[in-house]
């Protein structure tokens, strides 16, 4: 079915400084859209690159040793990489909106929440005061706070972590963005928390048909929320499928790996299948395929050369020799 | 050919259990690393060289000298710099490029060792306090709190007062006064680690406190220690400079650099060198420990680059 | 049933002071454990599951006699431990190991591996250099480590890779209970698989113990035999591993199962979502501690404390629906 694409990344490369001359790439050429209207999944654990991705898209690596030196992310017309100060600023927090995993230290500790909320509105929308603080108590109330004057009020760290979570939700949703990122939204709250916290997202997600890239390394949450699924190893893409195929039917090895080792609530098993090994570290990555040394099915090829990113059915792509011909 | 393989190797589940890990990152020299970065800190290199050169004079500084410490050259009185006498004379015609020279060990040393003798006193102190709390550490805080309350050079002199002047008495009063600030920053250090989760393991293991104390505490504040001892040298040069500026400490006939300022305090107006070349040495020293001290202190940080 | 006890709670609580006067005297306490008991037989696993702040941790810590409890009795292998000294308990720390969420902070970071792993040696036997070297190596190829890595620090391994280091670090001894306190939440999904097989062969080849503290319902079904689930330092229901996961009782215990996500998206379950957070355990609620939040709550559940009731064998459920 044609879908109207929101973000395009084409070729997105980041790399981290250490000095002038000497770097290590995080995320390697990526490329990926997300659709309107949609929940799209980046899974992988830690030191694959999805963080880095998501800040890359915002342009939040400014201070940091990390510079985004080749590809495009394009927002509506307007290439994130290339677009200046003033131009970010104005997606950023309007037509983009991002959630952190740390809600606590996402909001500044000295400000009251009212004051964060009504400047975040301000500064994209044309309204008075009054009319902010108006709108900010509606976003609250829509995102279940029982009693947001009384939450306006208080300082971040008068709140709980479910209720933190809660206002940086509102406040990104303040300016009805077209894209919200949620880099780990639940992963620093507790099961019965993050259950009401996935609700409102899916809920909210519904009635302003907005697209959020999900960041996780939770498949559990990923199988509930997302329509489509990117998986990431050592800085690259190594499967992308809608959500059904990937748990049906993975392809890569790595994603049969990730999958089958979850333990699954009532599978009633008492050894998992699992991935041995860690991840590689960026500075020293292995040459071919970067998940061969752990892969129990990798031939001299797999070690030799590396495959690439191709179509191998309806809308899923896979990175493995093994699903490749030649 | 790939396919049969790959079913053998999937029926064989000792893949996982027979699996190695050796993905270990590349082992790091940490002090080829630690050499590096603080080469990075131009003023510390610097100030290091100067120290090392300092150390190095109050070593063979004496027996380099061009003219005994005790000379009188009668010809030369309160002559200023010249080819033969490099920093000029004193009021006895004695040469005071010697006199440097031969007061470095007596001023150099007095600092450094009573520095290390009230920084060991000062760290087992602060050590035993952030450790054991309750009463103990409630008594060496007061104590230093009473100590901290005086102006370091004041309490210093409080205690040559009490003790009688002397160089001996100079180096037990700037060891005292030198001991809260050990104290202080090992008791807070001490107090970081003991709630380390390393700590409460080792506990877990059934270590005795002495083991947690000195195998697990102690090395996980070195770091404090040194930079603070390397920026309190500064300091004691300073104090016991002064104590023999104002007479407590050395004879004033000794070369001390102190001792050789007080006495030329007099003909400020007619020989200046006089002043400003001990002075100057004086200066120089606290100001390459100190910024050594800086200079170590970065880069021991890991959160400066 | 003729299984031997290892450990046994009996009503074991434990406050924290926070905030003090001037004159030093506490104004207000956390009462993180309220309360508890259980026992704990020769070579199960008994898993503790709860959210943040309901006591877990403080529980495995006050086993460990790392803690004090402020009342009530711990029992390990026939001795009332919750009262002796340092000195009497560290002959029975030799059968009594630990294993922490933190695989990086619970290893110092300035000792090399063979150091690290060799310390319990070290306190508690009078082997050599050479009889403990060669612990050291055999327990670093049992927990899938290079014995030509001993030499290494901490920081050059993965996060996978140091908690291998600290299960090594607590089989030298041959100990018989071993706690272990949220071993695989601070680990990457695929090393959890790894480090959780781990345990579990481990536990076949000597015989092991686990009290395994969690929060993962999905991790805690794998390893367990029986669970008790913690609330607010309460321990609200404990039941063999079949009847909790097939019949929860509690209504917590129940929320907090359908809460869990499981990943397969053709499974659609019918969700419990909890109202409001769960509230602070300094003024901890007359009645019982889930009644804020329950669906099911009645006036006595705000009046009356549930007292643990055994409504079937083995099924202990502290709740006044039954």
């Amino acid at each position: 079915m044609p879908q109207e694409v929101l973000l395009s990344v084409k070729d997105l490369r980041t790399e981290f400084f250490s000095s002038k001359t000497s770097s290590v790439t995080a995320i390697h050429n990526i490329t990926f859209d997300i659709y309107k209207g949609e929940i799209l999944g980046l899974v992988g654990e830690s030191g694959c690159g999805k963080s880095v991705t998501s800040l890359s898209i915002m342009q939040l690596l400014k201070d940091t040793p990390g510079k985004v030196t080749n590809g495009s992310a394009v927002l509506d017309g307007v290439d994130l990489v290339k677009a200046d100060d003033a131009q970010i600023r104005d997606i950023r927090g309007g037509k983009m909106s991002m959630i952190f995993q740390e809600p606590m230290s996402a909001l500044n500790p000295s400000m009251r929440i009212d004051k964060q909320m009504v400047e975040t509105i301000c500064l994209h929308r044309d309204m008075t005061k009054e009319q902010a603080l108006a709108h900010a108590a509606d976003m609250l109330k829509k995102v279940g706070i029982p009693d947001p004057p009384r939450v306006l009020k208080n300082y971040p760290h008068q709140l709980s972590g479910g209720m933190s979570q809660r206002v940086m939700i509102a406040m990104a949703l303040s300016n009805d963005p077209k894209l919200l990122i949620a880099d780990e939204p639940t992963t620093a709250l507790d099961v019965t928390i993050q259950a009401q916290i996935l609700d409102l997202m899916k809920k909210i997600q519904k009635e302003e048909n907005s697209s959020i890239l999900l960041i996780t390394h939770d498949l559990g949450v990923v199988a509930e929320m997302c329509t489509r699924v990117i998986v990431m190893y050592a800085g690259k893409i190594v499967e992308e499928a809608p959500v059904e195929t990937l748990f049906a039917n993975p392809s890569h090895p790595y994603t049969q790996g990730l999958i089958a080792s979850v333990p699954k609530l009532g599978s009633g098993v008492k050894v998992l299948p699992s991935i041995p090994g860690s991840v590689p570290d960026l500075s020293s990555m292995p040459t071919g395929c970067r998940f061969a040394p752990r892969c129990k099915y990798a031939t001299d090829k797999c070690r030799e050369k590396e495959p690439e990113l191709v179509n191998i059915g309806e809308n899923q792509k896979c990175r493995c020799w093994l699903k490749q011909e030649g | 050919m790939s396919n049969t393989q790959n079913e053998q190797v999937n029926t064989n589940p000792s893949f996982e259990e027979n699996y190695i890990d050796e993905n270990v990152s590349v082992q790091t020299n940490k002090t080829k690393e630690f050499i590096k970065k603080f080469m990075k800190r131009k003023t510390a290199v610097v100030a290091f060289a100067i120290m090392c050169f300092l150390l190095l004079i109050a070593v063979v500084g004496p027996s380099i000298a061009p003219y005994p410490a005790d000379a009188y050259d009668y010809d030369n009185i309160l002559a200023g710099p010249s080819a033969r006498h490099w920093f000029g004379t004193d009021q006895f015609g004695r040469d005071i490029f010697s006199r440097i020279l031969a007061g470095a060990p007596l001023t150099l040393g007095v600092s450094l060792s009573s520095v290390i003798v009230g920084a060991a006193l000062g760290t087992v102190l602060g050590l035993l306090a952030g450790y054991y709390g309750g009463w103990l550490e409630m008594l060496v805080m007061r104590g230093a709190d009473v100590l901290f309350s005086f102006p370091d050079i004041l309490l210093a002199i409080a205690i040559v007062a009490l003790l009688g002047p002397g160089i001996i008495n100079v180096f037990i009063a700037v060891a005292v006064f030198t001991v809260p600030s050990f104290a202080r920053i090992m008791r807070s250090a001490t107090l970081t680690v003991k709630n380390s989760l390393y700590v409460e393991v080792a506990r877990s293991l059934g270590c005795k406190d002495g083991r947690i104390l000195f195998v697990h505490i102690f090395p996980g504040t070195l770091q404090s220690l040194i930079v603070n001892f390397t920026m309190r040298i500064g300091s004691a040069i300073m104090a016991a400079s002064s104590l023999s500026f104002l007479g407590f400490g050395a004879n004033v006939t000794d070369p001390e650099w102190g001792a050789m300022l007080s006495q030329s305090r007099s003909y400020l107006n007619t020989a200046p060198h006089m002043v400003y070349l001990p002075g100057l040495v004086i200066f120089i020293t606290v100001l390459a420990f100190n910024l050594f001290g800086d200079g170590l202190r970065d880069t021991l940080d890991p959160k400066i680059k | 049933m003729e299984k031997n006890k290892l450990l046994s709670l009996k009503n074991v609580s434990k406050t924290f002071p926070v905030g003090k006067t001037l004159l030093g005297k506490p104004t207000k306490f956390v009462h993180a454990v309220n309360n508890v008991s259980f026992d704990v037989y020769e070579g199960e696993t008994f898993s503790i599951v709860g959210e943040s702040g309901c006591g877990k941790s403080t529980t495995g810590r006050l086993i460990n006699h790392l803690l004090i409890p402020d009342s009530g009795e711990v029992w390990f292998q026939g001795k009332e431990i919750s009262k002796i000294s340092q000195d009497e308990m560290r002959p029975l720390r030799k059968d009594m190991q630990m294993i922490f969420q933190d695989p990086a902070g619970s290893l110092n970071p300035r000792m090399r591996v063979s150091e690290l792993i060799e310390e319990p040696l070290l306190i508690h036997t009078d082997l050599d250099k050479e009889g403990r070297m060669k612990i050291v190596n055999e327990l670093l190829g049992i927990v899938g480590l290079s014995a030509k890595h001993a030499q290494r620090f901490p920081h050059e391994f993965s996060g996978g890779q140091k908690q291998r280091i600290g299960i090594a670090r607590a089989l030298t001894v041959n100990p018989k209970l071993v706690i272990a306190d949220e071993p695989i939440s601070a680990l990457d999904v695929s090393i959890q698989a790894q480090v959780l097989n781990l345990l579990h062969r481990l536990q076949e080849t000597y015989k092991l113990t686990y009290v395994f503290i969690s929060h993962d319902l999905s991790v805690v079904e794998m390893i367990s035999d029986r669970i008790a689930v913690m609330y607010l330092g309460f321990v609200v229901e404990t039941a063999p591993k079949d009847m909790l996961y097939k019949g929860p009782l509690h209504p917590y215990t129940k929320a907090l199962l359908s809460a869990v996500p499981i990943p397969d998206p053709t499974l659609h379950k019918e969700r419990i979502i909890l109202e409001g957070d769960i509230p602070s355990t300094i003024n901890l609620p007359k009645g019982c501690p889930f009644a804020a939040r329950c669906n099911h709550c009645r006036p006595e559940c705000l009046e009356k404390r549930p007292e643990p009731k055994e409504v079937e064998p083995g099924h202990v459920v502290a709740c006044h629906l039954y």
